[in-house]
């Protein structure tokens, strides 16, 4: 049975991309297509951060290890939705035309700190692996404590543009104030 | 609950062409030379004047009233309720009035409008409006010598607007305007698109529009007009004051504080379409600028 688990929630997590894909096949994207898929990959990017982030609180109350064998998956999804955030962004939203982007990234906030928020991602993909686990010994779980400012990062990211304050990016935010709470609770019981 | 079938629209290519059908004849001549002017305009081409289609225009707004996603207003607003409606107009003119909307409709004919919007969010719509300029209706009263600056109050019923219930804005929705903007033939009194009834998702039974101003300045369901001596503050202005000035006017250079304002994107283009530019004055330049002569409008915004 638990071997089927992995493969599962690999198929599972990719049904967000499948959905946007079969909405841009039959244009159901609505009057603001672009809009939609940044959107739609952006929210998606936050919700796979707190499953990142919900397994290692998950397996100290259930005293369950299976838990932290999805997490390096999940924590993919996000490099993996946040790329097509990003790519939605720069290639279909402003068709590379770089001029524009820069201004946006250096002068606007939220696409300052959404941008820094995915290159931070980009170590944490390289170190993926088993075998980068062993060779970074403790640095690896040093460099791994990154997706905390991620997360940060991409609340930020969605509270910074939304026009006031809305329900939902306040709710991502929550999210992951609590689950960054646990780590801290854990390290005092630790020491 | 009421909801207008797409087909009981007339198809925008028939209505398109009964504008033809209107010109060929020769009639109406001065109301299409006056609406459609902003719109003969060098810069923009011709595929960018299309018409937003009726879809579009009724099922993406902006009216938090109804809720905060676009899909919302049209949702649920249907059972909105705008007959009986009156509006007071009041604060300094000699005489308060108040009005009603049949009476509105009697007195004033409502023209077809071509105008721009363009939303403070960087997308844009070309609508059809029916409407006439606002200064016919303050023509119903005499203004004091005080009357510097027009209020828009927009209704307040929390019992038929479920965003009323949260302090999304502060309610009802406020919007102003400097009194020779209010008096600009452009600002139009809306009562309807399409040559159709304004639908509720739009602002019905009444609301207003400047075209060259980012779409929020336009009060939706207005109830009160209200003639004031101070520059009046409106929601978005209290909400967040520096972000969102009084003016409001639509500017390439002055971007929001968070995000660009030097493009958009035409609402009802296909996925692969580029931004257009965004115009000053949303291209109404010509028309308006001189309202605005001597000023700073990066201070001014």
């Amino acid at each position: 049975m638990k071997k089927y688990y992995k493969p599962s929630i690999f198929f599972l997590s990719l049904i967000p991309f499948f959905v946007i894909i079969y909405k841009i096949y039959f244009n159901q994207l609505g009057p603001e297509p672009v809009k939609e898929i940044t959107h739609h990959t952006g929210e998606w990017t936050l919700i796979f951060i707190c499953l990142t982030l919900a397994m290692t609180p998950l397996k100290k109350l259930t005293n369950l290890n299976i838990w932290i064998q999805f997490r390096r998956m999940l924590g993919l999804f996000v490099f993996f939705y946040a790329t097509i955030h990003l790519l939605t962004y720069v290639g279909i939203d402003y068709i590379f035309k770089w001029e524009p982007i820069f201004d946006d990234v250096f002068k606007k906030k939220y696409i300052y700190i959404g941008f820094s928020a995915w290159l931070l991602l980009i170590p944490l993909a390289i170190t993926k692996s088993q075998k980068m686990m062993k060779l970074l010994k403790h640095n690896w779980k040093k460099i791994h404590r990154l997706i905390y400012v991620i997360a940060i990062f991409g609340a930020l990211h969605y509270i910074w543009l939304s026009k006031t304050i809305f329900f939902k990016p306040l709710i991502f935010a929550v999210i992951i104030f609590v689950l960054l709470i646990f780590r801290l609770n854990f390290r005092k019981f630790n020491n | 609950m009421k909801k207008i079938k797409y087909s009981e629209v007339t198809p925008e290519k028939i209505y398109n062409n009964r504008r033809y059908f209107i010109k060929s004849l020769g009639l109406g001549v001065s109301s299409i030379a006056m609406t459609t002017l902003p719109l003969i305009n060098d810069v923009k081409s011709d595929e960018e004047n299309k018409l937003t289609s009726y879809k579009d225009i009724t099922t993406y707004n902006n009216y938090y009233e109804f809720g905060t996603a676009k899909g919302d207003p049209y949702k649920h607003s249907q059972n909105f309720k705008t007959n009986p409606w009156n509006i007071v107009i009041d604060g300094e003119v000699e005489k308060p009035i108040q009005i009603s909307m049949d009476e509105i409709l009697e007195t004033f004919v409502s023209e077809e409008r071509i105008q721009r919007l363009r939303c403070v969010e960087g997308w844009s719509m070309v609508i059809p409006w029916m409407g006439f300029s606002l200064n016919q209706l303050l023509s119903k009263v005499t203004l004091t010598s005080k009357a510097k600056f027009v209020e828009f109050e927009s209704v307040y019923d929390p019992e038929q607007m479920r965003g009323q219930k949260y302090p999304i804005l502060q309610w009802p929705y406020r919007e102003g305007l400097r009194i020779d903007e209010a008096m600009h033939p452009l600002t139009t009194v809306v009562t309807g698109l399409y040559g159709k009834k304004l639908p509720n998702q739009n602002g019905a039974p009444l609301r207003i529009f400047m075209p060259w101003k980012y779409g929020f300045k336009s009060a939706k369901a207005i109830v009160k007009i209200k003639l004031v001596e101070k520059m009046p503050t409106s929601s978005w202005m209290r909400a967040s004051p520096r972000e969102y000035g009084f003016y409001s006017n639509v500017n390439p250079n002055v971007d929001h504080p968070r995000w660009s304002q030097a493009t958009e994107r035409v609402i009802g283009n296909d996925i692969f379409a580029p931004r257009v530019k965004t115009l000053m004055f949303n291209g109404y330049g010509n028309e308006v600028a001189s309202l605005y002569t001597g000023m700073d409008l990066k201070k001014y915004f």
